[in-house]
Order: C-alpha cells, then sequence, then structure tokens
C-alpha cells in the first residue's frame, strides 16, 4: 500500500501536480488549465496516500481503478502519473503534441496510469461503474474512484449511471463530483443548474459527503469515510461533492471561467510558475524548519 | 423436398450466447429491458450470474458494457438496433471502439421487418453508423444457424464488433452441423462459369435471393449468389473475383442504399475494379407500420424485385 504523507508533503506535491498543468498547457499552447487546477488536490491526495497503485505494473489487475470522467482536466491526471513515476515528468512539455503518449484527453492503453479513455463528458462514470460491477463480480476488492465536473452532471447518462450503481450496490464506486461552478458558457448554476447535487445523489440511494476540495484534512476524512461505508458493506456507491475554487493555486485564473480551456502565454506563465515555484519553496522550508 | 424451416437470427443469438458460455465463463451480458424480445432472456434463465439488465438506458449500457470489458471481460450489450446503433452511437463510438475494447452488440430487430411497430422502430441506418467507426467489426447474418456461429466466433475475436439480427424467422438454409463462419469472408453459394451476374445480399436477403436464383435460371439467367455476412472487414476478394468474372453487380440489403451493404461493395469495386452495380435497399425513406412481409415486398426487399432488377440489368446491356 502507499505511504501515507503528511498534510505538509501533499501540498507540496499538489504544488508541482501545478507546476506540471502550467507547464503542459503552455507548452501545448491550449489545454485546460482552471479544471486541471481545481483537482489537483483531490487527485494528489488519491494516489498519493489512497489509491493502490503499481507505477511499475500499471495495469496490475488488483489495482483502484481511476477514472476521470471530467477528461479534458487530463493536465492534472498526467501531471500526477509523472509525479508518481507512471512517465518522466519532462514528459508534460509533449502534452497534445503530434506522436505525444500524452493526449488532449485522456487515452487507456496509450498513456502509463490512464485507467479508461474519456473526454466525451457523462461517459466516464458509466465505465467506472463497469469497473465497478466487475470487481463484484470476480470478488476483488479493488476500488473505483470517478471524478466528474459539476457542469458534466448536466448530462443525463450520469444520472442513468448514479441509477444503475445504486441499483447494482456498488460501493466500491466513490465519485468525485468537481464543484467549481464555472462551465465554458458562464457559471454553473446560470447555465443549467444541477443543484441541489447532493440531495439529487441521495435520492439515487448514494452516500454524499460535502468536503473543501482545497483542504487535505476535509479530503482524507471523506475518502476513509467512503472506505468506512465500503467496510460496513453499506450497500450505496459514495460521491464526494467537493467545493472547489477553478484555477486553484494562481491567482490570476483564481474562479475565472475564462481559463477553463485557454492555455498561459509566456508572460502569463512565467507569473503562473514563479507563484507555484514560491509557493513550493514555503512548504519545503516550512517542512525543513519543522524536522529541526 | 424437406420443408423449409424458418427461425429468427435473434433465436440463433440466444443459441450461441448460450453455446459460448460454456467456453468462457468470464462473459456479460447486458440488455436494456428488451431482453425478451432480443432473446437475451433466454440466456439470463439459463445463468443469471452472468445476466445485467440495465434498465432503459443504452447509453449507460454502452458505457457499463466498456467498463467490464476493460477488466477482461466478454461482454455481450443488447437491445434494438436503433437505439444500440442509434441513440448510444456516440458511446459506442468513444467508450468502446476507440479504447478497442471486447463488447459485442448485439442488435437486434434490425431493418423495416420490424414491421408493425412502425418507422420509430425500424432501423435502416444502423449499418452506416457502425460501417464509420475504426476498430468496428459488423456481422449481419442471414440465417439462425449462421447468427450463432457468429456469437460464438466472438470468443476469438478481440475489439468491438456490432452484430445485427432481425425480429422475422426467415429460412434456416445453412446446416448447423456443417455451417462454419468465417469472420471477413463471403460466402459464395451458388457459383457457375458462365454466371452472367452477381447478386450481393446480407442478411435476411440471403435467403430471398437464393430463391431468386432459382426462379432466374428457369429464365434462362444463371446469377451468382454471394452471402456477405461480415459487412466490416468486408471480403474484397470475392467481391473482385465476382465483377471480374460477371461484370455486373446488385447488391441487395434490408438497410439504407446509403452507408450499407451496396455502398461498401461500391467503395471495394471503384477502388480495384469499376463495374455497373444496381443497389436493392431501402431508398432514403421512413418505413411504416404493417406485417413484416408485406412491408419487405413494399420496399423491394422481395424475390420478385430482385428477379426484376436483374432482368432489368441484363437487358439493359443490349441496348
Amino acid at each position: 500500500m502507499e505511504s501515507k504523507l503528511s498534510q505538509l508533503d501533499l501540498q507540496i506535491t499538489a504544488c508541482k501536480v501545478r507546476m506540471g498543468i502550467i507547464e503542459g498547457t503552455y507548452n501545448a499552447k491550449s489545454g485546460h488549465p482552471g479544471g486541471s487546477l481545481s483537482v489537483a488536490d483531490t487527485i494528489t491526495y488519491l494516489y498519493s496516500s489512497h489509491m493502490r497503485i503499481f507505477p511499475d505494473n500499471p495495469n496490475e489487475p488488483t489495482r483502484d481503478r481511476m477514472v476521470l470522467s471530467k477528461g479534458h482536466t487530463a493536465p492534472a491526471l498526467y501531471s500526477m502519473l509523472a509525479q508518481k513515476g507512471f512517465f518522466p515528468p519532462e514528459e508534460m512539455k509533449e502534452l497534445r503534441k503530434i506522436g505525444s503518449r500524452l493526449q488532449g484527453h485522456p487515452v487507456m492503453g496509450t498513456t502509463p496510469g490512464v485507467d479508461f479513455s474519456t473526454g466525451s463528458l457523462g461517459q466516464g462514470i458509466s465505465a467506472a461503474c463497469g469497473m465497478a460491477l466487475a470487481g463484484k463480480l470476480d470478488k476483488s476488492d479493488y476500488r473505483v474512484f470517478a471524478i466528474l465536473g459539476d457542469g458534466e452532471i448536466q448530462e443525463g447518462q450520469v444520472w442513468e449511471a448514479a441509477m444503475f450503481a445504486s441499483h447494482y450496490k456498488l460501493d466500491n464506486l466513490i465519485a468525485v463530483v468537481d464543484n467549481n461552478n464555472l462551465q465554458i458558457d458562464g457559471r454553473v448554476d446560470d447555465v443549467m443548474s444541477p443543484y441541489p447535487i447532493d440531495e439529487k445523489f441521495k435520492a439515487f440511494g448514494w452516500n454524499v459527503i460535502c468536503i473543501d476540495a482545497h483542504d487535505f484534512s476535509q479530503i482524507e476524512n471523506a475518502f476513509k469515510q467512503a472506505d468506512e461505508f465500503l467496510d460496513s458493506k453499506s450497500g450505496k456507491p459514495t460521491v464526494i461533492i467537493q467545493k472547489s475554487i477553478k484555477g486553484k493555486g494562481v491567482s490570476f485564473m483564481e474562479n475565472k471561467g475564462s481559463w477553463h480551456g485557454v492555455a498561459p502565454n509566456q508572460e502569463q506563465y512565467e507569473l503562473a510558475m514563479s507563484e507555484l515555484k514560491k509557493h513550493c519553496q514555503e512548504l519545503e522550508s516550512k517542512k525543513s524548519g519543522g524536522a529541526k | 423436398m424437406s420443408e423449409i424451416i424458418t427461425k429468427a437470427t435473434r433465436d440463433g443469438y440466444a443459441d450461441g450466447l448460450i453455446e459460448l458460455r460454456k467456453k468462457c465463463e468470464n462473459m456479460a451480458v447486458l440488455d436494456a429491458d428488451l431482453a425478451a424480445a432480443t432473446k437475451t432472456a433466454v440466456f439470463q434463465k439459463a445463468h443469471p450470474e452472468n445476466f445485467f439488465n440495465c434498465g432503459i438506458q443504452e447509453g449507460n449500457m454502452m458505457g457499463v458494457a466498456a467498463g467490464l470489458a476493460s477488466t477482461g471481460k466478454l461482454v455481450f450489450a443488447s437491445s434494438f438496433a436503433m437505439f444500440a446503433a442509434g441513440r448510444a452511437f456516440e458511446i459506442i463510438r468513444n467508450s468502446i471502439a476507440y479504447p478497442n475494447l471486447n463488447v459485442k452488440i448485439g442488435a437486434t430487430h434490425a431493418g423495416i421487418s420490424v414491421g408493425e411497430d412502425g418507422a420509430s422502430h425500424q432501423c435502416n441506418e444502423d449499418i452506416a453508423l457502425m460501417q464509420v467507426i475504426p476498430n468496428m467489426t459488423i456481422i449481419n447474418p442471414a440465417d439462425a444457424v449462421e447468427a450463432r456461429a457468429a456469437v460464438l466466433a466472438m470468443n476469438e475475436h478481440k475489439g468491438p464488433a456490432y452484430l445485427r439480427f432481425g425480429r422475422l424467422a426467415v429460412p434456416v438454409f445453412n446446416d448447423i452441423n456443417s455451417y462454419k463462419f468465417e469472420l471477413g469472408k463471403g460466402i459464395s453459394l451458388r457459383e457457375s462459369t458462365s454466371d452472367a451476374i452477381t447478386i450481393i445480399a446480407t442478411g435476411l436477403m440471403v435467403a430471398e435471393t437464393l430463391e431468386a436464383y432459382e426462379e432466374l435460371k428457369t429464365l434462362g439467367i444463371t446469377a451468382r449468389v454471394i452471402n456477405i455476412h461480415t459487412i466490416k472487414p468486408i471480403d474484397w476478394e470475392i467481391i473482385i473475383k465476382a465483377a471480374k468474372e460477371t461484370g455486373k453487380i446488385v447488391t441487395v440489403e434490408e438497410h439504407s442504399i446509403i452507408g450499407g451493404l451496396g455502398s461498401a461493395v461500391c467503395d471495394v469495386l471503384s477502388e480495384e475494379c469499376p463495374v455497373p452495380v444496381k443497389k436493392i435497399g431501402v431508398n432514403d425513406v421512413y418505413g411504416y407500420s404493417g406485417p413484416a412481409v408485406e412491408l419487405l415486398k413494399r420496399f423491394g426487399l422481395c424475390k420478385s424485385n430482385i428477379i426484376d432488377v436483374v432482368k432489368g440489368f441484363i437487358n439493359n446491356s443490349h441496348d
């Protein structure tokens, strides 16, 4: 199993993941930094402290699965996988380039560590249901994690899947709804309100946990609680609805819908990287200070 | 003469699933509340542990199928052709075919022979939709024996496949004991050195074409008859050989004349051996309610129209 990291370690890793997101989208001159930054902490926690993963043998059958249903935030997943050694972090500069393993949206079988191909919204959660069902049938104890966007849950297929997961008692399925309240055309509640998200999932027979997406103690508690539901054979899938900030970690990107699908230019890149580096250094020195 | 047995290809689908389960335990069969009609209920009864009803949610079913297949299972996902190929098209494209997952789509009630339910359920567009998806294999069996064999062949086939079955009971002309299914290989059912024309048929039009063949023979026209059960990848060799040897081709399918067998045959011929082709199919129109056999006649998907088209085509060359 993965070693447990301190919150400071998690913050440092998340900061590095964010740098990879900026590095990747800047070099690609395209991509989706906003949503990638909003899920960075959750992905960091899952891969650093929670999921059973095998970077040297990415398709190990007993591994926990991750379906990034909001596939456009691939830079966050790729950056995390690179941090875990699935491929070299320098490869982030190849994001979206011809011949690259790092396609614009995740592709299984192409990128080591990517468990399912996503990009068309609303589909990943169905595949996650299939994986969770397979786990039940094969009496395997792997868990399936699926990360969805709050705009994504406007897709009807998400609710078909929500009904399915509950009907087949897939308590080994843990979904995350990344609730940054921004989508391409504006605020989620202005474009097509999915609220109340928690009540909807409850009505569909899910365990619901609501947290702050950028507080590692809340993130950790939420996934531990999901495990407790699983251990107690709740028979219900769990959803973690996380209130997040689109663009989190880069001051000028935070809470700006315009950063949904736009890459930073050189000036913005340098500014973002200097902010993140500074933050990372502060955390590192706090850590070494704490160690003394 | 022995009595002609009729059986729907969807029944052959169920036979195949039951037989396949003996060889492959690691399989799952999904349906979307049409199990009684698609005949997967037969499988469900025999192997409830391998069967999962998804309710009326074809899109999610295709995604679930993909997720199951990603763990190494052989998965069959069933619905009517309209809702499988039509409604769930983009999920099949992105979640199944793009990752090249081992999901076999068992689509029943294809074509106009759905009958009384009318145009909303008569899918004449599914082959066209599936043709353009990379990685997709398309199989349209001609009778229940071929349907069963095609399902069994899926045990060796890796990747997505679309298996097209019909509602209507049609003549079983293949012998279950001797029939051998070869994926991607057309079958020359009638062939001689004096063939004046080739009729290439698929699905339930094959039996109809065999009947037409007999009557054409009495009129002095010897036609070659080819059954194309695998529409993708199509058998180039058998089509080019027929074009070279007979010079004229008629295609017959219970599908739109756009994007189906006829188009696939023309794609082959235009590249390698351009010869005149007449396509018999649904002429870019919607169907309507009525008894299946009567509808097939009205849409020209019958022996008499095949004969008329062939006769006209042959005579035309003497003009």
